[in-house]
């Protein structure tokens, strides 16, 4: 059998959907393939892979992303499908430094027989969350879809914003320090405890939240002295730091005891046998800085309300470039790159 | 002064997880590894467990150089023969519900595994207990219902249990469960390994005691420490391990007082041997290991799936074995020759999702482990 044969059944499978390699590798096989060529050097677009694309217009430049959400539950202990719409299209803005969401569009499709109540409350959720990131929606459109043809309700946002200055994902060099900005896994181990009835809800609540002004917060005070930033979404901690050590070409000592962690979430974490550190988070950033600019950053925020746990985690090497090194406090180890999420439909 | 159960726990474990300690114990490792002289010293453990909390804890890169730490055949999923996934295969081929723990669906016999049987619609479940096995059996009473019992005496002492109890008569066990002791032996003997200690492991010494090892260290040689799973146990047990070494002082030393005896658990061990006996059997991987393979006592034949059925293995053999297994280096990892980085196949073809080996399958492997905390525990050796 030629090898055209083989490919030509190749199906999709829900590992290409997970945020790990197959996802990487389907999007840089199928969607990069015939994309044209930036319009100005100045530009981030597709082929960057990062949190969304930066277009330069001369002075300053727009920022575009769009995200799309099929999170299972819907409703959720911490949030909803609703309100994880708009954060996830506002953080990804607010990762590129892009903290001024001009406004977002608000794309819906919805399964017959879908409860009106349930709609109307999620839409609530949306106009809170986009108080909360000081922006608005701007534009959407609603489709409705017969019984069985969709599972309930898909989302999609895309969101615009005008920076002065772009912070990529790859800018580390060796050196410099990571900065989380909060405990890490809240939202992962919410869904999953949520959808295997764990009876650990009490404990668990994800942390989506609109981060952009804690990010502002982070850029006043750090400047050109913050130099990557990533919203360790899909794959968690331990992915983002993979992608960013990957793209930046250094080496990152992670210190596992310096992670904040939630207690509950810590529980679950060994009782389901999985590493918070691949669990997904969706209120928090992994910000890349200069190490004389580390305690500036910090300090702002810790005195943001969203970030009072915020703690400095990892350091850049030269050696090992592309990899994460866990120090245990015993020994050392690499991290293993997640293959993506440990479950679909997390986001 | 109270403190609730939850936070007693939580101190407890912390007093095993303190780093300080760790660093005190790896100091005595390395200057007694350097007293005995020789390189390498080899010690063995012969637990996937033991190896979870190497790898999770990066502990191999704290060993010394000269200290060879060697998984040896710990993974009761990865040590179970060929010939006997092939009968559960051919079970469920032949229309019974073969129920297993999920691990041991994706091993392959001489050609399919239990998912590539299911794959042909055969009927196969997952259990996460010999229990729920026969509550599976109970809620398909016009079905045969046959538990492929896999694992080291710790899980054979839970199917004992069910034997003893009330069965349906749809019920039936396949049995490949493992005894660990005569293994040791074995690879004790293996000029290849030139194992100069053991490391046991604590939770099946909770069954058996610790004086099961005292014949062993008399015939070998060589000495035995029983250890638990926390760092620091295995630490403080590779520090002990290293002084038997080099004081030259065979003897069986418990280690994980907390929880093992001289003798052990006497019930559990009057129940595993009431029905169970055991009988010599190839070790997938590692050789013919007498007294190594647990097999149903003549008295509980009715629930015994090989006297219930006959099985028809013949069935199997017009199955090819995919061509990558030719590469595949499980045997000598389970022995403790190599290493799974040592394996071409590692990291590429052979991963979790597409394992090609027993060892990549099995969260006890020592692939799977090692490729779950990294690929390469020991980072010195990059």
């Amino acid at each position: 059998m030629s090898t055209l044969a083989v490919a030509a059944r190749e199906r999709i499978t829900l590992r290409h959907g997970s945020g790990g390699r197959a996802m990487r590798a389907l999007i840089e096989d199928v969607f990069l393939q015939r994309v044209e060529a930036n319009a100005s050097p100045e530009d981030v677009g597709p082929e960057a892979m990062d949190d969304g694309a930066a277009l330069w217009i001369g002075d300053r430049w727009i920022v575009v992303t769009t995200d799309s959400h099929v999170v299972h539950p819907i409703f959720f202990p911490g949030g909803d499908i609703g309100r994880l719409s708009i954060c996830g299209t506002v953080n990804d803005l607010a990762m590129m430094g892009a903290t001024e969401v001009l406004g977002l569009t608000c794309g819906v499709i919805l399964e017959e027989g879908f409860l009106r109540e349930d709609l109307e409350r999620i839409q609530a959720s949306m106009a809170e969350a986009c108080r909360e990131a000081g922006t608005r929606i701007v534009t959407g459109d609603t489709k409705v879809m017969g019984k069985g043809e969709i599972d309930g309700i898909v989302l999609n946002t895309a969101g615009v914003a005008a920076t002065g200055r772009v912070v990529r994902d790859r800018g580390l060099s060796v050196g410099d320090r990571i900065v989380v900005t909060g405990a890490v896994g809240d939202h992962g181990l919410a869904i999953l405890a949520a959808r295997h009835g764990l009876k650990l809800e009490g404990d668990l609540a994800s942390d989506v939240a609109p981060i952009n002004g804690l990010v502002r917060a982070a850029l006043a005070a750090g400047g050109d002295g913050i130099v990557a930033m990533k919203d360790p979404t899909r794959g968690g901690l331990s992915s983002a730091l993979h992608e960013m050590a990957q793209k930046s070409g250094v080496g990152i000592v992670l210190e596992e005891g310096a992670v904040p962690v939630h207690e509950p979430v810590r529980a679950a974490a060994d009782l389901l046998g999985i590493d918070p550190l691949h669990v997904a988070n969706e209120g928090k950033a992994v910000i890349g800085v200069r190490a004389d600019a580390a305690d500036a950053v910090l300090e702002a925020l810790r005195a943001h309300p969203l970030g009072r746990e915020a703690a400095i985690v990892a350091r850049c090497i030269a050696e090992r470039p592309g990899n994460v090194i866990l120090d245990t406090g015993f020994g050392k180890r690499l991290l293993a790159e997640p293959e993506g999420e440990l479950l679909p439909r997390i986001c | 002064m109270t403190v609730s159960p939850r936070a007693e726990a939580a101190i407890r474990q912390l007093k095993f997880r303190d780093p300080d300690m760790a660093r005190a114990l790896v100091r005595t490792i390395e200057r007694v590894t350097k007293e005995i002289g020789r390189s390498p010293v080899s010690v063995m453990h012969v637990c996937g467990s033991h190896e979870q909390a190497i790898s999770k804890f990066g502990l191999r890169a704290t060993f010394p150089k000269d200290l060879n730490v060697i998984m040896g055949p710990g993974c009761p999923v990865c040590i179970t023969d060929m010939p006997e996934v092939d009968e559960g295969v051919a079970l469920a081929r032949q229309g019974c519900v073969v129920a297993s723990y999920g691990d041991m669906l994706r091993v392959r016999g001489t050609a399919l595994s239990l998912n590539d049987a299911q794959a042909e619609g055969a009927s196969v479940e997952v259990v996460y207990s010999a229990t729920q096995a026969v509550e599976l059996a109970r809620a398909m009473p016009d079905r045969e219902v046959v538990f492929f019992a896999t694992g080291f005496e710790t899980t054979a002492v839970a199917t004992a249990a069910i034997v003893r109890g009330n069965l349906p008569r749809n019920f039936s066990i396949l049995s490949a469960h493992k005894y660990i002791p005569p293994a040791m032996e074995i690879v004790a003997e293996m000029p290849e390994t030139r194992v100069e200690g053991f490391l046991a492991a604590g939770h099946a010494a909770t069954i058996t005691g610790w004086g099961i090892f005292e014949p062993f260290v008399e015939r070998h040689r060589i000495p035995v420490v029983v250890a638990g799973f926390e760092p620091l146990d295995i630490l403080a047990g590779l520090a002990r391990l290293v002084e038997l070494v080099r004081d030259e002082k065979p003897t069986v030393v418990n280690m994980f007082p907390r929880c093992v005896t001289k003798e052990g658990n006497l019930r559990a061990q009057e129940e595993l041997w009431s029905v169970f006996r055991p009988i010599g059997g190839r070790w997938r991987g590692i050789a013919h290991v007498p007294n190594g393979n647990l097999r149903l006592r003549d008295e509980w034949a009715h629930v015994d799936a090989r006297r219930r059925f006959t099985i028809d293995l013949a069935a199997l053999w017009d199955g090819v074995p995919p061509a990558l297994a030719a590469d595949c280096v499980c045997g000598d990892i389970m022995s403790g020759v190599s290493a799974p980085t040592d394996c071409k196949l590692f990291g590429r073809e052979c991963v979790p999702d597409t394992p090609v080996g027993a060892c990549m399958v099995s969260s006890e492997g020592a692939c799977r482990i090692w490729h779950q905390y990294g690929g390469h525990p020991n980072l010195e050796a990059l």
